[in-house]
This record gives C-alpha cells, sequence and structure tokens, in this order.
C-alpha cells in the first residue's frame, strides 16, 4: 500500500507513514533463504534443461530486471511510469540497428561491443527525456503521459520503415562472442542474465541507502518540504528516470539477445502494461519484488495454457487469468505478494491475526 | 476572449494569422505553384474534413473520459474498453433490428449500466485513491478486452449506415477550377458530417448542462472541491455515479459512432484510450472545452499528418503533446 498511500499523502496533505517508511530493510541480505535462493540461482544449470534455464529463468531475470526499474522509479520515486517496457524496447531495437542482423540495409554492422553501449546511452538519452517531460506534471498524470510516450513509440514503430522496419521488425540478430564463448548459448547466456540482474539489484540495493535514494524517497514523500531544504527536486526525479532508463535498457539488450529479432510486437501497450502488472503482483516497495512478480508471471504465461485446458477451460484466455490475478493482488493485498507473505509471517510471529498498518484503506 | 487578447497579444496575432491562413486553403482556388508544390486541394480538404469529423469522434471519447477524471479524479484506463463494448454492442443491436438509431440508445444504456455498476462495486470501495483506481482500470481493461475477444472473436466488424445517409454531399467548397471555367465542388459523406454535427450538438448540451443546470453546477463544484461540496450537504455519491454513467455512456455512442466511421476490432480499445489521453493531455484535464479543442487539433494533425507525412504521422501527434506539456504542462483550456 505504500506507493498508494505516498501518493495519497502527497495529493491530500496527509501525512500517515505506511509500514514501508524503510523500504530497504527487507533485503536478501537479511533473510536467511535468501542464500539457498543465491545458490539455487547459480547452480541453476545443473538443475534445469535448457527450455527451463532460458523460457522460466532466464526470462524471469530478463523480465524483471525490466520491472525493477518501474520499482525504482514507483517504489524510491513515487512516479509510477508506464514507459519502462519502451525504454528496453528501444535499448534492443537499438542494439539491431547499430550492430549486426538479418536486415542488412538497415543495421550499421557495429560489433557487439561497440553498439551495446551505444543503445544503452541512448536509451539512458530517451529514457531522461522521458522523464523530463513527465515530471512537468506530477502523481497521477505522470501514468498518462508515460502511457502516452509508450504507446506513441510502438506506433511510430509501425509506421516507420527507415529505422524501425515497420510491423515486420528486425530479424536475426547478431549476439556477442568474445572469450572463445557464444554467450547465447544456453549456459553462458544464463550466466550473463544473472550477472546484470545480479548487478541490477545490488545497485538499486545500494543507492535506495545511498544519499541520492534517501533525497528520492524524500522527495516522493514531500516534495515541498525537500525543495524547502534546498533540494532540486525536478533534477532528483530525472536522474531518478535516467537511472531507471539504464536498467531497463540492460534488460532490453539481453531481451533482444534472447528471441534474436524485436518488433513492434514487442513495445506493444499490452507489454508495457504487464511490466506494470509484473512489479505491482511481485511488489513494489523492494527491488526483490519485481523478480517474484516476474516469476509468477513467466510461469502463468508458459503453463496456463496446459492448465486451463486441463480445467476444461479455452487456453487462450491466459490474459483473462493474468487480468483477474492482478485485481485480486489491487484489491486484496497492498504490496503485491511480499505484503502478502509479511502479513502472513506477522500472524505467525504475533499469534494473531493483526493486519499491517498498511492494510487499512480496504473497506 | 479581449482579456486573453489583451495579456497575450503576439499569441493572438499568431493564432489569427493561422485562422486566415487556413481560411485562405479551404476557400481558395489554389494557384498552380501551390498544387506543385503540396499537391491537389482536393485531397487537402479531404484530409481537413476528415481531421475535423475525427476530431468529432474522440472528442465523444474524451468528453467522457475528461468528466470522469474532473469530478472524482479517477484516471479511467478502462474507457477504451468501454469504447470497444458500446460499438459492439450497437453492432449486435443494428444487424439484430436493423435501426441504427436505437444502436446509440442501446449502446449509451448498456455502457452506462456498466458504468453505474464500476462506480458502485469497485471505485467507491476506493475513494481518494487515485493511484489505486488507476490499477483497478488497467487490471478491468484486460480483463474486458480478453472477455470481449472471446466474445466476438478477433474479426473486424462494421455497422451498417442507414440507407439516408449513404453517399456523398457535394460541399459549397471549391477544389478546382476546370478550363472550361466550370467549378469543382468537394464531395464528401454525408454520414460523416451528420455524426460530426451530432457531437457537435452533444457538446453543447454538455456545456450548456454544465454552466447552466443545477446539476451541473454541483458538478464544477465537485470539479473545483468534492469535500466542501459533499460538506455542503449535497449527495455526491449520486453526483458520482450520474456522471460516470454519462462519461460512460458517450464512450458507448462513441463506440457506435467508430464502428460506422470505421470498424471495430481487438486494439480499438488502445488506440482510443491513447486518443483520449493525448487529448486530454493537451486540451486540459477535467475541461469539456479542452477536451474539444484537443479533439479537434488532434483529429486534425493526424489525418494531416497521415497524408503529408504518412510515415511519421505520430510523431507530429506527439511532438503536439510534447510543446503543450513543455509551454502549458496543465493543458491549453485548464484553469490550474
Amino acid at each position: 500500500m505504500s506507493l498508494i498511500q505516498e501518493a495519497q499523502a502527497r495529493d491530500g496533505g496527509l501525512t500517515s507513514r505506511g509500514a514501508a517508511a524503510r523500504p530497504a530493510a527487507w533485503s536478501v541480505t537479511e533473510q536467511p533463504w535468501a542464500w539457498a535462493v543465491a545458490v539455487l540461482l547459480l547452480i541453476m544449470p545443473i538443475i534445469a534443461n535448457g527450455f527451463f534455464l532460458i523460457e522460466i529463468f532466464g526470462t524471469t531475470l530478463i523480465l524483471g530486471t525490466i520491472a525493477l526499474s518501474l520499482m525504482f522509479l514507483a517504489g524510491y520515486g513515487g512516479m509510477v511510469s508506464l514507459m519502462q517496457l519502451t525504454i528496453a524496447g528501444f535499448a534492443g531495437y537499438m542494439v539491431a540497428v547499430f550492430g549486426v542482423s538479418g536486415n542488412a540495409n538497415i543495421s550499421l554492422g557495429w560489433p557487439w561491443w561497440l553498439a551495446t553501449p551505444m543503445a544503452l546511452v541512448l536509451a539512458v538519452l530517451f529514457g531522461t527525456l522521458g522523464g523530463a517531460l513527465a515530471v512537468r506534471t506530477e502523481g497521477i498524470y505522470t501514468i498518462m503521459i508515460t502511457l502516452a510516450i509508450g504507446a506513441a513509440f510502438y506506433y511510430f514503430t509501425n509506421q516507420n520503415w527507415a529505422i524501425f522496419n515497420g510491423h515486420t521488425g528486425i530479424n536475426t540478430i547478431a549476439t556477442p562472442h568474445f572469450l572463445g564463448i557464444d554467450w547465447r548459448m544456453d549456459v553462458a547466456f544464463y550466466y550473463l542474465t544473472l550477472a546484470v540482474a545480479a548487478l541490477c539489484y545490488f545497485a538499486v540495493l545500494y543507492l535506495s541507502r545511498a544519499p541520492f535514494g534517501l533525497a528520492l524517497q524524500g522527495v516522493r514523500d514531500n516534495p515541498r518540504r525537500m525543495a524547502a531544504l534546498g533540494f532540486n527536486v525536478n533534477a532528483h526525479r530525472i536522474a531518478a528516470y535516467a537511472f531507471a532508463a539504464l536498467i531497463a535498457g540492460m534488460g532490453g539488450v539481453l531481451q533482444v539477445w534472447n528471441y534474436r529479432q524485436i518488433s513492434p510486437g514487442s513495445v506493444a501497450v499490452e507489454r508495457c502494461i504487464d511490466i506494470l502488472i509484473v512489479a505491482v503482483v511481485g511488489g513494489i516497495t523492494r527491488p526483490v519484488g519485481p523478480y517474484i512478480g516476474a516469476f509468477i508471471f513467466v510461469i502463468l504465461r508458459t503453463f496456463a495454457l496446459d492448465f486451463l485446458v486441463k480445467v476444461g477451460l479455452d487456453g487462450n484466455r491466459f490474459r483473462l487469468l493474468i487480468g483477474l490475478g492482478f485485481l485480486a493482488i489491487v484489491f486484496w493485498s497492498s504490496d503485491g505478494v511480499i505484503g502478502l507473505y509479511e502479513r502472513w509471517r506477522k500472524r505467525g510471529e504475533r499469534g494473531e491475526a493483526r493486519t499491517r498498518p498498511g492494510g487499512h484503506g480496504h473497506g | 476572449m479581449s482579456r486573453f487578447i489583451e495579456r497575450h497579444a503576439i499569441w493572438s496575432l499568431i493564432i489569427l494569422l493561422g485562422v486566415a491562413l487556413a481560411a485562405w486553403l479551404i476557400f481558395a482556388v489554389w494557384p498552380p505553384g501551390l498544387e506543385e508544390a503540396i499537391g491537389r486541394k482536393k485531397v487537402f480538404l479531404s484530409a481537413v474534413f476528415n481531421g475535423i469529423t475525427l476530431g468529432g469522434l474522440y472528442f465523444l471519447v474524451a468528453s467522457g473520459f475528461t468528466l470522469i477524471f474532473g469530478l472524482m479524479r479517477n484516471v479511467n484506463l478502462a474507457h477504451g474498453s468501454l469504447y470497444l463494448f458500446g460499438g459492439y454492442v450497437g453492432y449486435g443491436i443494428s444487424s439484430a433490428t436493423g435501426s441504427w438509431i436505437l444502436a446509440f440508445i442501446a449502446a449509451f444504456i448498456v455502457v452506462a449500466v456498466i458504468g453505474v455498476l464500476l462506480q458502485l462495486l469497485v471505485f467507491r470501495r476506493m475513494e481518494g485513491q487515485d493511484l489505486r483506481q488507476t490499477m483497478v482500470t488497467i487490471g478491468l481493461s484486460i480483463v474486458f478486452a480478453d472477455l470481449m475477444l472471446w466474445a466476438f472473436g478477433g474479426d473486424f466488424y462494421q455497422i451498417q449506415t442507414p440507407a439516408w445517409l449513404i453517399g456523398p454531399i457535394q460541399l459549397p467548397l471549391m477544389t478546382a477550377m476546370k478550363s472550361s471555367g466550370e467549378a469543382v465542388f468537394l464531395q464528401y459523406p454525408l454520414v460523416r458530417l451528420v455524426i460530426f454535427c451530432g457531437s457537435v450538438v452533444i457538446g453543447i448540451a454538455m456545456w450548456l448542462a454544465l454552466n447552466r443546470t443545477r446539476v451541473g453546477m454541483i458538478v464544477r463544484a465537485g470539479v473545483d472541491d468534492r469535500e466542501i461540496l459533499a460538506a455542503t450537504g449535497v449527495q455526491i455519491q449520486l453526483v458520482f455515479v450520474l456522471v460516470f454513467a454519462l462519461g460512460a455512456g458517450l464512450a458507448g455512442i462513441a463506440g457506435v459512432v467508430g464502428g460506422t466511421f470505421q470498424s471495430i476490432s481487438p486494439g480499438e480499445d488502445t488506440r482510443f484510450l491513447l486518443a483520449s489521453l493525448v487529448v486530454v493531455i493537451v486540451g486540459g484535464m477535467g475541461s469539456i472545452p479542452g477536451a474539444a479543442l484537443g479533439a479537434l487539433i488532434i483529429g486534425l494533425a493526424e489525418q494531416l499528418g497521415s497524408v503529408y507525412i504518412p510515415t511519421y504521422a505520430i510523431v507530429v501527434t506527439f511532438l503536439i503533446m510534447v510543446l503543450v506539456l513543455a509551454l502549458r504542462p496543465q493543458g491549453l483550456l485548464a484553469r490550474r
């Protein structure tokens, strides 16, 4: 609920603080079983075969990383940006345009070590400009503007043939080879995504406790007071957009390496909203939330068809399932799956049913 | 108006020059040099008319969106779904009964009832929690989109235009002069003009209802400060339900219009949601005249853009939004 309360607190001048006063307190380093998860992730290639390794765990880590950028903006900055997938898709397109692909008339054919940083720089630029636009207005308007940016980019990629190759997109994009390893091989690619995801995760965790992150949380809670204290509110917000764009861009680069093709379908409005769903379902107050949400989302997306057919329903109703699940989470849990877990744990500790302070806004 | 001219003399001049230029482009017979430079006048006039009539459709969708937002601070991202559902209802009724008018009435009522149910069952429970309401509308739009895909499939539907509206009409606007000195006039589909007039009438009726009636006064007061309004003893929940019903019903009507103009299919909900977002951002959140102005600008930009710069048409729309956000972040006609 914290995010929503934050928004309320800003809009209505309320000062009630939610349970997530210290959002970073619940991190991997303080949970004993987190070490088990970390070890499990490291030895995953021994347990899982190619399909599970890439289609489930690799995809989860990529999706989680893109959603992490939204979590950073929403959880610490109070800005719900729906254009994070657009930034990721933009980075992916740039990798395809500057790097090597099957569409030789579009791709410039740069080596990967030049094309990737270029794509990331451009993605950060895109995110920063979009952020500068979004911070012109506040709160609820951010969603509208970022959604409009995302939708405009989707329609633009559909219309434009010179750079984005219209609705067919760009195919057979080259993936990096270095140190004698083909980094698109299952195990190598899995470790690559794991490394990037871990890097982004710990970067967000670090930043949430660094002076910049603390100032950002101050801006989220009370922009007016922060401005009075001499902080440049808009500069902090735009810097947050830039950092989130870097994370989203890395996720986008990995995604384009994973699928080896990109088309407007990858940046459609539904995909942008999927990222919000992933982040909200996982929990938007802690960096681990997006990864949990992404895992649930990927599992559902992969197995919903079989499951629905088994129950006797039409297998194509996957999005209905996702939508209803999302509605249920928004209705009953303030903070996604993490919120549910926390409530359950608190109940266990105290031995009595006690709602979290953040959960009172339900009735 | 005169205050505006006094305070923004340069802007007024620019706007006046723009209007004069547009009027000349529309009414004058183009000199040959101009025709060579930017194509035939007929193409331009058709694009302008398409833009204006599309603006009428955008206004119908966006006015409900902006009304709901203005009063309830509810960014209803399921508004596109209401539009699409209205279109499907209209298609069902018109193909079952053959009556086009009945399709409008049915679409308005059915979608308005859905709006009432949404307000009573969902949004009333989370009043004042803007962000959570928005999340719920996102979830609802996904659920609605999939339910409609389930029920109606992925096909394109077009609502049958009634016989008395089929065919073009000759407008008193010259497109060219024949060598014999005979004037060639613009032919334009009658149904689009009728629908445009309909949306203008609806717009004026809404403006009158908001500015000249007691209920309108209550709604305007609610837009300004709903807490104080509730404190004065007005049954604000009833007003909320009515406004939500009206806004949703307008989206339903717009669906029938869109189904007659173009076609309805999955994906149109997102398209019209985006259109309403941009229209409302440009025109000003919560302002009906703003929605009208924004719809006109966006409709014209889209159509003229798709004629003259086809692969970058969406960029024009987007640039207008950026420009407005940069110069007047609250929107062109918003008060705050």
